[in-house]
Parts: structure tokens; sequence; C-alpha cells
């Protein structure tokens, strides 16, 4: 029962990308070609995400817990870091390049599309380089 | 390396209700299991699990979406459109490449652009300034400087 609460989010959310467009990476370059075809679907997206989930937390951080779990699980991060805004920077150069972001990929693959499992599995290979790297480096 | 530019709609009203059903899987995993929406969090936590029980939940979210489009194809007769307008070269080159950044910054559109920045996380916002800011440079330049086009 507990697991199927998982599987429904992650259905929620796959339904989501496949609604909005995001899962389709012309739709995504073409909302940063503001100097060629510009579409500016993605702002709607992120703004309906970002208002949904702004007043959604507002709601849950009210209460002491989670329904099914003991505690909030919330990055232990804290600080603006080289490490931050470097790997952000790279990542946006790959998502320029590919025009898939991991959170619309996950949904897409569920298409049997093979560019998009040829970009998940390069995915794959950069986050097992990246922790290979940062494992050394500690 | 962006070989064909495809045009496409502009579709608000069907993005706003997307992006809208991203923030109601947000705040649900949030509220059931105080866990955040990060694609990049979840996916390393399947192919590179801490423990078992941490392992479960993920391969259960991530069986969620992939059933998403089937869903998507039960309601409207079609999957999504997925056109790439990169080469297959192309797509994994910025595959490894996103692969890299998400890994180092911690996150990517889904963690730190919707859930960390709905938290007002400082993070998240600097985090989402700069991949926008980057992914729009190289945009530009695939676009209007290497392939040249007006």
């Amino acid at each position: 029962m507990r697991i199927l609460t998982f599987f429904a989010v992650g259905l929620i959310f796959g339904i989501g990308i496949s609604v909005s467009g995001m899962a389709n990476p012309a739709k995504v370059i073409n909302f940063f070609d503001i100097a060629g075809n510009w579409d500016p679907s993605l702002a709607f997206v992120m703004g309906g995400a970002l208002l949904v989930t702004f007043f959604g937390y507002g709601v849950v951080f009210k209460k002491k817990r989670p329904i099914l779990a003991d505690e909030f699980t919330l990055p232990s991060q804290h600080g603006i870091d080289r490490k931050l805004i470097g790997g952000s920077a790279v990542f946006g150069i790959g998502w320029g390049i590919a025009g898939f972001c991991p959170g619309a990929a996950l949904p897409a693959l569920g298409t049997g599309n093979l560019d998009v499992a040829i970009f998940v599995g390069s995915l794959l290979v950069g986050i097992a380089i990246a922790r290979r790297l940062q494992a050394k480096a500690t | 390396m962006q070989d064909v530019m495809i045009l496409t709609e502009f579709t608000p009203i069907a993005s706003l209700l997307g992006g809208a059903l991203i923030g109601l899987a947000a705040v649900g995993l949030m509220l059931l299991h105080g866990r955040v929406m990060g694609a990049t969090g979840i996916l390393s936590g399947v192919f590179f699990p801490i423990s078992s029980s941490e392992w479960v939940w993920r391969v259960a979210v991530v069986a969620g979406m992939l059933c998403g489009p089937v869903i998507y194809l039960g309601l409207t007769g079609g999957f999504p459109a997925i056109d790439a307008p990169s080469s297959r070269w192309a797509l994994i080159l910025g595959g490894v490449i996103v692969g890299l950044g998400v890994t180092y910054g911690s996150g990517c559109t889904s963690g730190h652009g919707v859930c960390g920045n709905a938290r007002l996380s400082p993070r998240s916002l600097a985090a989402t300034l700069t991949f926008m800011l980057t992914t729009g440079i190289t945009v530009y330049v695939i676009r209007h400087v290497i392939s040249g086009e007006a």
C-alpha cells in the first residue's frame, strides 16, 4: 500500500510532464531560443508547478511530520558554493545541447523513444563519472 | 549540432495544467513521505543505492513516472510529442554533461527549479538562475553562432 503511494506520485508527475510539453526537447530548446522561434510554454510549466508547490508546501510544512514518514527529509547543504554554481552551469550547457533534463526524460522514457533512451543512458554515465570523481576527492 | 529547427506551438493551457500536476506530485511526495521530488536524486538513488529501503521507494516513483505517458496515451490517443532537434551524438554528449552537472550541482529543474524554489531556498534560486542562463547561452551559440541561422 505504502509503495503504491510512491508509484502514484511518480505517475502524476509523469502525466504532468506529458501534458506540459516538457518531454519534447524541441519545445524546451525553443523556449530558450528567444532570438529565434521563441515558444514561451516552458514558463507556464514552471509557473504552474511553482505556484502549486509553493502554496502546497506552505500547508504541508505547517504539519509536524509527513503522513507516512517520521520526518521531513530536506537537503542539508547550506550556502552557495563553487560546486553548486559550477555544477548548475555545466548542467545548463548539457540541457542546451540535448534539450532533455532528467525530470522530463524519465517519464519520456515510458514512450519507448530511442532518443530518450540514449539520453538517459548517457545521463547515467555522467552521474557515475561525477560520483567516482567526488569519491576520489574526499 | 542541432540539424533541424522544429517549430513548436505555444501551449499555455496544457503547459500550465501539466505544470500544476508536476507541482501536485511534488506536494504529494512531501505531504506523504517528506521527500523532495527531484529527478536527479531519485534517479541516482535507483542506480547508486545507499540502502534497500532508500532504493525501493525511488524505484516505485520512477515506475510511476514511466507509466505517465501511457496514461496520457489512454486519455488522448497518442504519446506526447518528442522531437529531438539534436543529433544522436549531441544527445550522448548532452546526457553525459547533464549527469556531471546535476551531480555536482545537487539537483536539476525539478529539485532546484520547482521544489527548492518553492521552499525559497537561496541555493536553489542561485542554481536555477545559473542553469537557465547557461542553457540560454548554449542554445544561442548552437543555433545562431555555430549553425549560423538568423
